[in-house]
């Protein structure tokens, strides 16, 4: 089984932000970085299909400057097997110009399943994944809470609102990954000394064209100070006759 | 012409509430460009009685496609469908940000080649361009996007847009399946409803969540209770708990998971770690009942209590139980 993972710099989201000089950009000074939440679920889940297989390979891929170096060698210290950065050193928000470097990528490697994270945590686009397999001609699952791959078929569950629905399709397939599944494992120590070991490419990213473009970036109007109204059960009134009175939610 | 496509989702056959926002804001566009409203209602044979429902949100034409092969979700065959219809020329297409909505609207955006921007809070139609927000940064930084591309593809928020009446004619149309909906490569064989027939955290006004500060699963029920005195409310659910296995991961509220505005939002004995701010800090009320007065929960709430939940929850029960019924 060979499989690839797709993953994303991206910084951590406890960083309080602010936007850069160019408006449309967020200034890095500071902030720490690491693979997209939902990026290291799949990596952590493509690793333990390999483990209890005892066979196969993962391969980590990730698009941008050479920072990103970080995230797939966190990804090889967790258990990947290989890496390949598709350097980029522009920032790029357009989704199908990523979807088609990696699809660049991907589309020769004999790859039986393509993972990513339902989500970057940074830009919530959403549309990665799918627009891998599209260009590769693949069926994909997205946002997929539990994964099953059996005879040649991925069998997997997503969470809807309130509801869940259960889907498969065959191999090769692309899937992204939703929360449920699994968290990314802490590197050992073992991990990380093996990972300098193991290979990291470096190619130049073939972007498509892109399609659209940022054309700025806002903070948010902060929320109004909130108040205490007091301790215990003893506050349950007051409480109440704000929700009537002031917020009107009552 | 300018006709505005909006996608009505339906689940086992009930129409669903952002089947009606996404009827509303395509009518809002429509009425700027002189344009018609298309809806798209796809179901098993039967789904098209909510045609009418459509029409008196604003449809002029409600496109109908039933099959057996819809009865679940069929992603490819719709997909399929929609990308031949919106390639006959639409302004733009609207769909929602939910499981099926950004599962539907990138396939039909990458099928076209097309830009789409998800999980829209405002739009705005300029000249040959709409322009968006569309929250990043686990809605800490709004994004401003401009789609020059035709047809504008858009998932909009739950809630971004509510559900307006104004009635049209709602023709209703037999909409043909572009490729044949049983010979698709991604098969949806069960579409269930999660336990207990809840409503649903995206679409209820209040919101009871509950964190760490419970102790145990069991003491749940005291924020079921609460939910249910309210009568409109969903319960929902830190990371933590979550991961404990104390409640679903559907349940779970925070950056990665729901993203959820209701307009009352009550937080029992959660910290406010910045995960779970990042889910809840556009709910337009919210009450934080925690123990510790230090906890970041209490800078994001309008009204805090610092006390044990155990202790407050019954008692917020009981007087919310009475002011309902006194009103």
């Amino acid at each position: 089984m060979k499989i690839a993972v797709c993953i994303k710099r991206v910084p951590d989201m406890e960083g309080r932000f602010k936007i850069n000089a160019s408006g449309t950009g967020i200034d890095e000074a500071g902030l720490k970085f690491d693979m997209s939440d939902f990026d290291g679920y799949a990596a952590e889940v493509a690793i333990q299909i390999t483990e209890k297989l005892g066979a196969g390979e993962v391969t980590v891929i990730s698009l941008g400057p050479d920072v990103v170096q970080e995230s797939l060698r966190k990804a090889l210290s967790m258990g990947a097997h290989r890496a390949v950065q598709l350097k980029h050193d522009a920032p790029v928000s357009d989704g199908l110009a990523i979807a088609s470097a990696l699809a660049a990528e991907l589309k020769d490697g004999g790859y039986d399943l393509v993972m990513c994270g339902r989500m970057a945590v940074d830009t919530q686009n959403r549309s990665v994944g799918i627009f891998i397999a599209e260009l590769l001609g693949l069926p994909v699952i997205s946002a997929i809470s539990q994964l099953n791959v059996e005879g040649g078929l991925v069998k997997a569950r997503r969470e809807l609102e309130g509801a869940y629905e259960l889907i498969e399709c065959p191999l090769p397939a692309v899937v992204t990954i939703d929360e449920g599944i699994a968290r990314a494992r802490y590197p050992s120590l073992k991990g990380i000394m093996a990972a300098k070991k193991k290979p990291l490419d470096v190619k130049p990213a073939q972007l498509g064209a892109v399609t659209y473009a940022l054309e700025k970036m806002e903070l948010p109007a902060e929320r109004a100070a909130g108040r205490i109204i007091g301790e215990g059960k003893d506050a349950v009134p007051e409480l109440v006759r704000l929700l009537k009175e002031e917020a009107k939610v009552l | 012409m300018a006709n505005v496509l909006a996608f009505s989702e339906t689940r086992l056959g009930e129409l669903r509430r952002a089947g009606l926002e996404t009827v509303t804001a395509a009518r809002q566009v429509a009425d700027a460009t002189g344009g018609q409203v298309h809806a798209v209602l796809v179901g098993a044979p039967g789904v098209a009685q909510h045609a009418a429902k459509l029409a008196a949100h604003g449809a002029d034409v409600v496109l109908v496609m039933e099959h057996d092969a819809f009865t679940h979700y069929n992603p490819e065959a719709v997909t399929a469908t929609l990308a031949a219809r919106l390639g006959s020329g639409y302004r733009a297409a609207f769909f929602a940000a939910s499981a099926m909505g950004h599962d539907l609207v990138a396939r039909v955006a990458a099928k076209m080649k097309l830009a789409y921007a998800s999980d829209v809070t405002e739009f705005t139609l300029s000249g040959d361009s709409v322009a968006v927000a569309h929250p990043g940064y686990t809605n800490k930084i709004v994004q401003r996007f401009v789609l020059k591309a035709t047809p504008a593809l858009i998932s909009l928020r739950a809630g971004a847009v509510l559900p307006a009446e104004s009635a049209k004619a709602g023709t209703v149309e037999t909409l043909t399946p572009a490729v044949e909906p049983a010979s698709v490569r991604v098969k949806v064989t069960l579409t269930e409803k999660a336990a207990g027939g809840k409503i649903d955290l995206g679409e209820a006004p209040v919101i009871v969540a509950g964190g760490r500060g419970l102790k145990e699963a069991a003491n749940f029920a005291l924020v079921e209770a609460l939910a249910a005195a309210f009568g409109n409310a969903a319960v929902g659910a830190t990371r933590a708990v979550t991961d404990d296995g104390w409640r679903p991961h559907s349940d779970q509220i925070g950056q990665t998971g729901r993203l959820v505005s209701p307009d009352l939002y009550v937080a029992c004995g959660i910290s406010g770690a910045i995960q779970h701010l990042a889910g809840m800090r556009t709910s337009k009320t919210i009450v934080a009942i925690n123990k510790d007065k230090e906890a970041p929960i209490f800078k994001a709430a309008d009204y805090g209590i610092v006390g044990d939940v155990m202790e407050v929850l019954p008692v917020l029960t009981e007087a919310v139980k009475a002011a309902r019924a006194g009103a």
